[in-house]
């Protein structure tokens, strides 16, 4: 019942605006505050936003702006307002109803309208107030990110009276949201603000934390005693908290104490005195080195002619003599209290966000490693062959999905085409360097490697010809252009979901392939014993044939998943090549799972290297090849290796 | 027994649940010649691996010398300068390198990297050589890259290799195998008189070698030590016959 | 009986003259003391050629004799430049500043100047404070040090945690890969203190030599190359030829019957993988500062690739097929590469070798790998039956 009043009484305010905007122009209110406009003050200002306000005309906001900015002018002939700009001696006049330009030469013939601080304020206000109730939605939403940018204390109460005749249940949800931290800043009761920051304690917006530190911000300070009605965060100890040099130069800056002669004032009054080649009687080419200098220095001090250096003692008495102490800014210890406990609470909570983030990112990191890597752990790990080439494979499949997406402009369906095109693709890729190069190698490990490697620069030098060194895009569609936010902390894109899973089917094809299938049966026999497996009926070459293929053919699909996330260039293999073999070693060799968890423990290890120092990936790379070089001490055949004979030596 | 060169007590290693060696105990004194027989599986080349360090045992010992030294905690090199040379089955001989290259290689010398590029402490190997390679009879061959030599010339190249290592004892895997009835006659002769300043274990299939040698038998089964004899002896042991001639 | 050294590396002579005869020809054809018919570029280029042969020699004992694809021996060489290089750009710096600090009114002090250098060489980078590795960048004795104990050492940890652990043939492959790689990410950080990817610049300008023209310095630079060559190749050959090459070789063919002879294989490993390591060091010392720059992109895994392309092309387990490898695909890579080389007209498309090359030479490398594994060291087999022949 009451929400139908509600609804009723707003329709009827909305019905009462529309015949009187017609009726009135803002330039006619303006006529009749004339004065008031022109020549402002606090209590006159008033009036005239009332008479904008009942008026409910449009154009109001970006009027006061320009009021606000200076920028409206009064012809002197008929006292009609413009909003003008200056421009070459004359003035750019712009209609406040019609919008229409015109030029006036003369300035002299219009007085600028110059509202003071006060008034500025007042009209600031206002005019979050009018945005606030803006009609449009994207405007009010506007409004509400500008308060939220830039929060001040007067917005809280335009922004409290905004809120009731708030009809969208989003932007209320907002302005609400942004009246609490509002209400935690400024509010003038203390009891309000330490209900409202009680209430910001379980989120974990940017927003939220910028609130609260804006609380709880402080300020260094020292004085010979800590001042009355200070709110004290906390008393600092010269020596633990900052060094004694930092403390004597802070007491410097308070003017509590004479300031250090530096080396630079040393050089300044030495230079100043410069005569004939000598300073203070001590020819300046002696002056090579400091103590030279500040012997030179001392002899001035002596004489009296410039101030004289600090001693160690001086200092230590003059820093002993004070209380370093950094205050609060906010001079209520009960709300700045208050928003320590929120603070405390939202650290807790954002640690357990940030691990939760980094675990997705890692599994994330892992999955893509795993693809990469999986296909290498049937070639390297089932057949024992060195594939170099294995990153140009991945490079391939991504050039698969760029020539796709040249020819079918449809994303979704593109993509859906590109996969199995590049396992085609690279399948074949795989079939024909199995064919003639590498099955003539099988017993030569070390010089596949070179071989393939010999491929893998023509393959690499090829793509350059082709495509161009410019990064060429992959682009996803648009369902999976966006990203999962869980909280301002935890959020992952689609994108590296869509790889996770991608992962994950190919963990359990590739299982069911090789566990369940004819095929992976074959491959089992030829990788133990081949002379067995040929008499009793299965054809090696045909089965290397097929694994390397198969291998290689992930690697494609691989290649269009990177591709995805990120740029395809002719590089892009080798940037993956190293740490697909790293996977496989360390997973150890010859086993899916291994590669799992390989590709898991590479993932994790990288981002939890990374947490440690965020700002250097490289760094973190670094040290994850090192890690694994170390791992590999402990277990030289990998995480999951195989025992007994079967592993050879 | 006291003054053993060799004591294998209580040894058992497994290979993914399979017990390759299960609780093996054998003596060897010095010097000594002693023949393992035993039929496929019963362990002969693990033991060898276990004694010359290549394998690791799950449980027990393996004393060496007068002054009973743990061979488990020493590497494969450190067992071979102690003095325990061990013969492949396959023979395996350098075979892109001369014989000459291939004995001097095994002569009984300092063997860190620095004493062989400066050749520190080493004594008349020329003499040495000469007087090894008279023995297995390659002195002709001495030049020869010895990928090219006869199957029976790299076995003996191989057993003088070990020769060439002065060892006190010597693992000899089936050294016969493959070999004319006029090498293995040669072959028999190197191991008896090799035998008379050292011990000597012989790991072999063929019974009629076995007979030739004339010496101690030690039957392997299932990983432990069956029967152990006379050859004469040990071919009456019921045991013996069930697992091994009876087959 | 036991040959002399000469006797058993009839190729050391060989190598030796011919060795002399190039430098004596390019000395006569140079702008410096000679005829002036060959650009100072182009010497430098042969001089620089002469320092990958060196580190190519090494690359084939570690991998053709001892059996070590080693895919980090380039590493080290870009180490041996860091190594220099750092003292040529400490004192080249030095100079500068000191100049341009003379005009000051007072006299610099030791600490002036060292500020003053470090703004000039990191300001790149956003620093000026001298990082701990460069605290003997002053001194030349023992950056030249340096050159050989840093890859030494490096070589000597590394290879003790590999080869203890036995990890043998693509796996050790693989893990110096991995080793390269940490290596040149290292050096590309900005706050290691090694100018990040902007590497060390300007080392063709040798302190205290700076009234010598570059013609002349390019010219004692391929003195210095050839020496080191012509020293690194005899010391080679003097290693493989004797008991030592002759236990390596023996590794490389069957590592566990070495170990069973008494040898502890992991100690020669180490010993032959550190030796040249830090003759890759001494390698890279003398390429750099003839090449004017080293960056980190010169040490990334694929340069020790192509390392043991060129000892694959050229023949390994025999020091001249090093050589040979070396000179030849790297001259001709440059030559190709350069843009000197003539385009091919096929009518429907132009053969470009700045782009082809590199696709001619991978393929080129599969075809020698399938089908002369000996490389063109091998040819020189069949044409007369080489005594030194010693690989297989």
């Amino acid at each position: 019942m009451r929400a139908l009043l509600f609804a009723l009484a707003f329709l009827a305010s909305v019905a009462a605006v529309t015949p009187s905007a017609n009726a009135q122009t803002l330039q006619s209110v303006l006529q009749d505050n004339a004065e008031a406009v022109a020549k402002p003050a606090r209590r006159t200002v008033e009036a005239v936003l009332a008479a904008l306000s009942a008026a409910q005309l449009e154009g109001v906001p970006e009027f006061l702006e320009s009021w606000r900015d200076r920028n409206l002018w009064q012809r002197n002939a008929d006292g009609l307002f413009f909003v003008a700009a200056e421009a070459d001696g004359g003035l750019v006049l712009t209609d406040l109803d019609t919008g229409a330009e015109s030029r006036a030469e003369n300035t002299r013939d219009f007085s600028q309208i110059r509202p003071n601080a006060g008034v500025r304020r007042v009209i600031d206000a206002a005019l979050v107030q009018f945005l606030l109730s803006d009609p449009d939605l994207n405007r009010r939403l506007a409004a509400l990110d500008a308060i939220s940018r830039d929060p001040a204390e007067d917005q809280l109460e335009p922004l409290r009276a905004s809120i009731d005749g708030e009809g969208n249940s989003t932007v209320l949800a907002r302005k609400q949201q942004l009246e609490r931290q509002l209400t935690a800043l400024y509010d003038a009761d203390p009891a309000a603000r330490i209900t409202a920051i009680e209430a910001l304690s379980g989120d974990l917006s940017v927003e939220v934390r910028g609130i609260l530190s804006r609380i709880l911000s402080a300020r260094d300070a020292v004085a010979a005693a800590i001042p009355e009605g200070v709110n004290v965060a906390a008393t600092l100890t010269p020596g633990e908290d900052f060094d004694m040099a930092t403390a004597y130069a802070r007491l410097v800056d308070a003017d509590l104490a004479p300031a250090t002669v530096q080396p630079a004032d040393v050089n300044a009054a030495l230079i100043a005195r410069i005569a004939e080649g000598s300073v203070a009687g001590v020819p300046v080419a002696t002056l090579n080195t400091e103590a030279a200098r500040v012997a030179a220095y001392r002899t001035l001090v002596a004489a009296g002619e410039v101030p004289p250096f600090i001693t160690p003692d001086e200092r230590e008495a003059a820093i002993a003599a004070h209380v370093f102490y950094q205050a609060y800014n906010e001079p209520n210890a009960e709300v700045t209290a208050a928003a320590e406990d929120a603070q405390a609470a939202i650290a807790t909570r954002l640690a357990a966000g940030q691990a939760a983030d980094l675990t997705l990112d890692a599994l994330s990191l892992a999955s893509i490693y795993f693809l990469a890597a999986v296909g290498l752990a049937i070639t390297f790990g089932v057949m024992g062959v060195i594939n170099m080439a294995h990153g140009e494979f991945i490079m391939m499949g991504a050039y698969t999905g760029y020539v796709v997406q040249l020819f079918v402009p449809d994303y979704t369906l593109s993509i859906l085409i590109a996969l199995p095109l590049a396992f085609a693709v690279t399948f074949g890729a795989g079939v024909a360097m199995e064919r003639l190069v590498i099955r003539w190698l099988y017993h030569r490990p070390l010089e596949t490697l070179l071989a393939t490697f010999g491929i893998s620069i023509a393959l690499q030098q090829l793509a350059k010809n082709i495509f161009g060194t410019q990064a060429r895009p992959l682009t996803s569609p648009d369902w999976l252009a966006g990203a999962w936010v869980i909280n301002d902390v935890v959020q992952i894109s689609y994108i590296r979901i869509a790889i996770f899973f991608l992962a994950l089917i190919f963990l359990g094809l590739i299982l069911f392939i090789l566990k369940r299938t004819r095929l992976g049966l074959e491959v089992r026999a030829v990788t133990q014993n081949p002379g067995m497996a040929a008499s009793m009926g299965i054809n090696p070459d045909r089965i290397n044939m097929l694994t390397f293929g198969l291998g290689s053919g992930i690697a494609g699909i691989a290649g269009v998943a990177i591709g995805l996330y990120a740029k395809v260039t002719s590089e892009m293999g080798s940037d993956y090549i190293v740490q697909s073999f790293m996977t496989v070693v360390v997973g150890g060799v010859g086993n899916v799972w291994g590669t799992l968890a390989g590709a898991t423990m590479i993932g994790f290890t990288q981002k939890g290297i990374e947490w440690f120092n965020p700002s250097n990936t490289l760094a973190a790379q670094t040290f994850m090849i090192l890690f694994v070089i170390l791992f590999i001490q402990f277990r030289p055949k990998g995480i999951v290796a195989l025992r007994g004979r079967a592993a050879g030596d | 027994m006291n003054g053993s060169l060799l004591e294998v007590s209580g040894v058992t290693v497994t290979f993914d649940g399979f017990r390759a060696i299960n609780n093996l105990s054998l003596q060897i004194g010095e010097p000594e010649l002693r023949a393992v027989i035993g039929p496929n599986g019963a362990g002969k080349t693990t033991f060898m691996d276990i004694v010359t360090g290549k394998t690791k045992p799950d449980e027990g010992r393996v004393l060496w010398g007068e002054k009973s030294v743990s061979l488990l905690e020493m590497s494969e090199s450190q067992i071979a300068q102690a003095g325990i040379g061990r013969k492949f089955q396959k023979p395996t001989v350098f075979e892109a390198q001369t014989v000459r290259e291939n004995i001097v290689m095994a002569l009984r010398n300092p063997r860190g990297p620095f004493d062989v590029l400066f050749r520190r402490g080493e004594v008349a190997s020329e003499e040495r050589v000469r007087g090894i390679s008279d023995e297995i009879g390659l002195t002709e061959a001495l030049d020869k890259v010895s990928g090219t030599l006869s199957h029976g010339q790299k076995q003996w190249l191989e057993i003088g290799m070990l020769l060439a290592q002065d060892p006190r004892l010597l693992l000899v895997d089936e050294p016969a195998a493959g070999m004319t009835p006029a090498e293995r006659e040669h072959t028999t002769d190197l191991l008896v008189r090799a035998a008379r300043t050292r011990a000597v274990i012989v790991v072999e299939h063929d019974m009629e070698f076995v007979r030739r040698l004339d010496c101690k038998v030690t039957v392997l089964h299932e990983g432990s030590v069956l029967a152990e004899g006379r050859l004469d002896h040990v071919t009456q042991n019921q045991d013996v016959i069930d697992v091994y001639l009876g087959r | 009986m036991e040959r002399s050294f000469v006797a058993r590396n009839p190729s050391v002579l060989w190598f030796l003259l011919a060795l002399s005869i190039f430098t004596i020809v390019v000395t006569i054809l140079s702008e410096a003391l000679g005829l002036g018919l060959m650009s100072t570029s182009f010497l430098k280029t042969l001089g620089k050629t002469l320092c990958l042969c060196l580190v190519a020699v090494a690359m084939d004992v570690v991998w053709g004799y001892c059996g070590i694809l080693s895919l980090g021996h380039f590493a080290f060489f870009g180490i041996g430049g860091y190594a220099v290089g750092m003292w040529l750009m400490y004192a080249r710096t030095e100079g500068i500043v000191l100049t341009s600090l003379a005009s000051a009114p007072l006299p610099p002090t030791p600490e002036e100047v060292t500020s003053a250098i470090g703004t000039q060489i990191f300001g790149v980078v956003g620093s000026s404070e001298f990082p701990a590795i460069w605290a003997f960048s002053d001194s030349l004795i023992l950056q030249l040090l340096a050159v050989v104990l840093v890859p030494g050492l490096l070589a000597l940890v590394f290879g003790w945690l590999a080869f203890r652990s036995r990890v043998t043939g693509v796996y050790l492959s693989i893990l110096t890969q991995a080793m390269t790689l940490a290596l040149s990410l290292y050096f590309f950080q900005n706050d290691t203190g090694l100018r990040g990817n902007n590497g060390l610049s300007g080392l063709q300008n040798i302190p205290g030599l700076e009234s010598v023209s570059q013609a002349t310095i390019s010219l004692w630079f391929f003195w210095a190359s050839a020496l080191a060559l012509g020293l690194g190749y005899v010391l080679f050959a003097w290693l493989v030829s004797g008991k030592l090459g002759s236990v390596i070789r023996a590794i490389r063919d069957n590592e566990a019957r070495v170990r069973f002879l008494g040898y502890h294989v992991e100690g020669y490993k180490l010993f032959v993988f550190t030796v040249t390591a830090m003759v890759a060091g001494i390698a890279g010392a003398l390429y750099y500062p003839q090449a004017g720059i080293i960056n980190p992109a010169e040490i990334a895994p694929v340069a020790s690739i192509y390392l043991a392309v060129w000892v694959a092309i050229g023949g390994r387990g025999r020091l001249y097929g090093a050589i040979i490898g070396a000179a030849l695909v790297s001259l001709m890579s440059s030559w190709f590469t350069g843009g000197s080389a003539p385009d091919i007209n096929l009518g429907i498309y132009v053969v470009k070798w700045t782009d082809w090359w590199l696709v001619l030479l991978g393929l080129t490398f599969v075809a020698v790998t399938l089908f002369f594994p000996k490389g063109i060291g091998g040819l020189f087999d069949r044409l007369v039956r080489n005594p030194d022949g010693g690989a297989r």
